[in-house]
């Protein structure tokens, strides 16, 4: 029995990338946990981060893994489509407090879109970079979607998405120290608004309440986004 | 399981089919998840069987970013060229986005809450005047 042809045999095997994902996924969520949630070892980047020294040691292109992998790729679909489940139930909570929501959350959602816009061209980033940026703020599958679908590269928004949660996450508490904003709602808000999932994490170790609304304000600015950043684009100069 | 997947599925397509006829640049299944958080606030409710799929993907949505966010080997160039500039960007955004939203949010918080006070002072009034 020949090593090298066994091993062949083995990465001609789509399986075999699908099964290196679910691994390197797993050490990475056992990494998190054992730091004790850390956000800068946050367990999508560390699997990926895994998965591409893996893929560049043993020289495999591309293309090669991500047929494999391509299973788990098309579950991102009807998980985004799912999305409406805790949207549904966060809705419930705007009633109360439609009109001050509504507009902290439009002048929010615009704002993280258009400062993304003009410091990358500030900073000189070309144009599809910067279209990867502008939806940087919303959850990963509707912020990929929508680079995906406006001429932006999907797997650098992936990335940049999940580095702005954990900045985010990081950053919260002493921000809002500095600016004197001491309001559970004021927090989540700006969490949700402006670092999503991860970001809502962070918010339900702070409180309940800074939790929820910063789950709230997640599903709301990855609706508002997706409405307004193709309106934006439209008329943006480049 | 299963019906509450293919409930899912089956409003992404609904979703990619509008999105492509219509010409909308809102991406299929987010289209798809308007459309089912708009079907759950019409019969006021999720079904169990859908609440129990979508919460069970949720818990995963990580592992699904991993095959594209690995595409990033492949933007050496990019990053190359780029990657420098980008951290600014990124940063500068974050703390923009978030202070500009905390400030708002304050804002419109405190004139609601003068608004309730006043329409509970009013209302006080009348009721003084009324004796």
């Amino acid at each position: 029995m020949n090593i090298d042809a066994a091993f062949a045999s083995l990465k001609a095997a789509p399986l075999l990338w699908l099964l290196v994902t679910g691994l390197a996924y797993l050490l990475a969520e056992k990494l998190f946990r054992k730091s004790g949630h850390n956000p800068l070892l946050h367990p999508v980047l560390v699997a990926i981060a895994l998965i591409i020294v893996v893929l560049s040691v043993a020289r495999i292109p591309y293309p090669d893994y991500f047929s494999g992998a391509r299973l788990l790729h098309l579950l991102l679909g009807p998980a985004t489509v799912a999305l409406a489940v805790p949207l549904y139930d966060n809705l419930q909570r705007v009633r109360s407090l439609l009109v001050p929501l509504s507009v902290s959350l439009f002048v929010g959602g615009v704002t993280g879109i258009v400062s993304a816009l003009l410091l990358g061209k500030l900073f000189g980033l070309s144009w599809p970079v910067q279209v990867s940026f502008a939806p940087k703020s919303v959850t990963t599958p509707i912020a990929m979607a929508l680079a995906d679908k406006l001429g932006g590269l999907a797997p650098l928004t992936a990335n940049l998405v999940i580095i702005t949660g954990i900045l985010g996450a990081i950053i919260v508490v002493p921000l809002m120290r500095w600016l004197k904003v001491t309001g559970e709602i004021e927090q989540g808000l700006a969490l949700g608004v402006a670092a999503h999932g991860v970001g809502t994490a962070r918010g339900f170790q702070l409180s309940t309440t800074t939790g929820a609304f910063s789950g709230l304000a997640m599903g709301l600015n990855g609706v508002l986004t997706s409405v307004v950043l193709p309106v934006i684009l439209a008329f943006w100069p480049h | 399981m299963l019906y509450g997947f293919c409930v899912l599925v089956l409003f992404q397509l609904i979703g990619e089919v509008a999105s492509n006829l219509l010409h909308l640049p809102l991406p299929g299944p987010v289209l798809g998840m308007l459309l089912l958080a708009a079907w759950c606030v019409w019969h006021r409710g999720v079904d169990p069987r859908l609440a129990q799929v979508a919460q069970g993907l949720l818990g995963y949505m990580g592992l699904l970013f991993v095959p594209a966010g690995v595409g990033l080997m492949l933007l050496g160039p990019v990053l190359r060229d780029q990657g420098l500039a980008m951290l600014p960007v990124l940063v500068l955004s974050l703390v923009i986005t978030m202070a500009v939203t905390a400030l708002t949010m304050k804002a419109m918080l405190n004139r609601h809450r003068r608004k309730l006070r006043n329409r509970v002072l009013v209302r006080r009034k009348g009721k003084a005047d009324e004796h």
